[in-house]
């Protein structure tokens, strides 16, 4: 059964043990408040599944994109509507992180900045071949990574030399370069086969019969750098919110 | 001590002089002076460095001679705290400086000169001749700086196998094909036309773990922008 999640943006269905979601139409599936909010719906409702044994979660995304980062259109250089949708998406985050089942990103198109910190948000990515890119594009664009990024980036690939190359020189990854590097598990021809790979490999994990409750809670251990980052993140943001307001 | 000069878009940053560069106050401070003139470029599109030397030495590390020619032991203990301050504060400048940087390593590089080697973003070196060695010497903070959790056992390491271990980005015939591929990747880092400050800040930012050990304080030097000098 398929659930519209929010004005369109993702649908969420189940099939067999596992759940997909996607993120619909041809667009660049921009990380907007109502996008986000869409996903973290869809989350929540996941939440509110029986957790033993857990089920697996499949994130991926019609069209040319996975997704291409903050809506900056939509936030035309208010720092309050960037401010937003970067709060918003640190929730996001901290909603990934404690979901009670395995999560895999079937990344069929290009993910780039926020976009591509939405794929490593999940304990698998899988990728298309020859076309798409993980992209951190915020030295191109002349923007600072949030230290919460690079918190992930680090749990998610152990190589330092990765990481700089990832940051410091805006690199543009191929899947196979990806996986190369670790931070992809495995690539694929097609969107098709990408997709299918990971309900193979979401119906594996299914088999374990993992406590949902436990996995979840066993994977905020293994990212509580990251958890700490965003809280910090947060902290520091509302200090400049309240110093900002004082004068 | 050394000379700071442009080619085109880039800065090139020389260790002058046949002997060994060891760093003592007076070359640490002249390379400061140097960094500080760069940071008072315009910062967009960036420009980018590379550090290089003249001679069979990079740097051989700090002037032991002159921390041990002190009259007293005191004195000598006060030398050798200075001189390593003063280093971490060099490391400071260049891990805050406002565009790529690369080390041209056409020498020997031992202990602290291969630390200011790897202060840089992009570490070349000429594969012909010169070793980096690390000696067994307590050099006190500096083991923090060792990028990649790399911790260097082994006593002398060619430039081959320093590619090997991804210590060093590449190797090449000669010195000044060293050079030659260093001015190449300096171009097409400022091909890029990146932002200055926001490539420091974003190298701080995967840099931050170094920063705490050599005492840099976030706070003070503001990490949205605002100063990217060293408190040191």
């Amino acid at each position: 059964m398929r659930q519209k999640q929010g004005n369109q943006m993702c649908t969420l269905e189940k099939r067999g043990n596992i759940y997909i979601l996607t993120l619909t139409g041809s667009g660049e599936h921009r990380l907007n408040p109502t996008l986000i909010d869409s996903i973290r719906s869809a989350l929540r409702r996941l939440h509110a599944e029986p957790t033993s044994p857990c089920s697996a979660l499949i994130t991926t995304a019609h069209g040319k994109f996975f997704s291409n980062g903050f809506d900056l259109a939509w936030a035309q250089s208010s720092q309050q509507r960037l401010q937003l949708m970067d709060s918003k998406l640190k929730l996001l985050a901290s909603d990934f992180i404690s979901l009670p089942m395995p999560t895999i990103a079937a990344v069929t198109g290009h993910a780039s900045a926020a976009g591509m910190i939405l794929a490593l948000c999940h304990d698998y990515v899988l990728m298309k071949k020859d076309r798409g890119f993980l992209y951190m594009s915020e030295m191109d664009i002349r923007l600072v990574i949030p230290e919460w990024f690079m918190a992930l980036l680090k749990c998610k690939t152990g190589d330092p030399n990765v990481r700089r190359e990832v940051i410091m020189t805006a690199a543009k990854l191929t899947a196979e370069m990806a996986v190369v590097r670790g931070i992809v598990h495995s690539a694929h021809d097609s969107a098709e086969e990408t997709v299918d790979a990971a309900v193979r490999l979401g119906e594996e994990l299914v088999k374990r019969g993992w406590d949902g409750d436990v996995y979840g809670k066993n994977r905020m251990v293994l990212l509580s750098e990251v958890s700490k980052k965003i809280e910090l993140d947060h902290d520091t943001v509302e200090e400049e919110m309240k110093t900002k307001s004082k004068l | 001590m050394c000379t700071l000069e442009k080619q085109g878009n880039l800065y090139i940053l020389t260790l002058t002089g046949p002997g060994e560069h060891r760093l003592n106050p007076k070359l640490i401070d002249s390379i400061q002076s140097a960094l500080r003139l760069l940071r008072d470029q315009p910062l967009y599109p960036s420009s980018a460095l590379i550090t290089t030397a003249h001679g069979k030495f990079f740097c051989n590390g700090y002037d032991l001679a002159w921390g041990q020619s002190a009259s007293s032991a005191p004195i000598t203990q006060s030398r050798f705290q200075l001189m390593s301050l003063k280093f971490r504060s060099l490391i400071s400048d260049l891990i805050s400086l406002p565009m790529p940087t690369i080390a041209a390593v056409t020498g020997h590089s031992s202990t602290a000169g291969f630390m200011l080697a790897l202060g840089h973003d992009y570490v070349l070196m000429r594969k012909d001749r010169g070793f980096i060695y690390m000696s067994e010497l307590d050099i006190g903070c500096d083991s923090c700086l060792v990028y990649g959790d790399v911790v260097l056992t082994a006593a002398k390491l060619t430039a081959e196998m320093a590619v090997e271990r991804r210590i060093v980005h590449s190797a090449h015939e000669s010195a000044q094909a060293t050079v030659e591929a260093a001015v190449g990747l300096g171009n097409e880092l400022v091909r890029r036309k990146w932002d200055g400050r926001v490539y420091a800040n974003n190298r701080l930012v995967v840099l931050g773990e170094v920063l705490d050990k050599i005492g840099f304080d976030e706070t003070v030097e503001g990490q949205n922008g605002d100063s990217t000098k060293s408190k040191l």
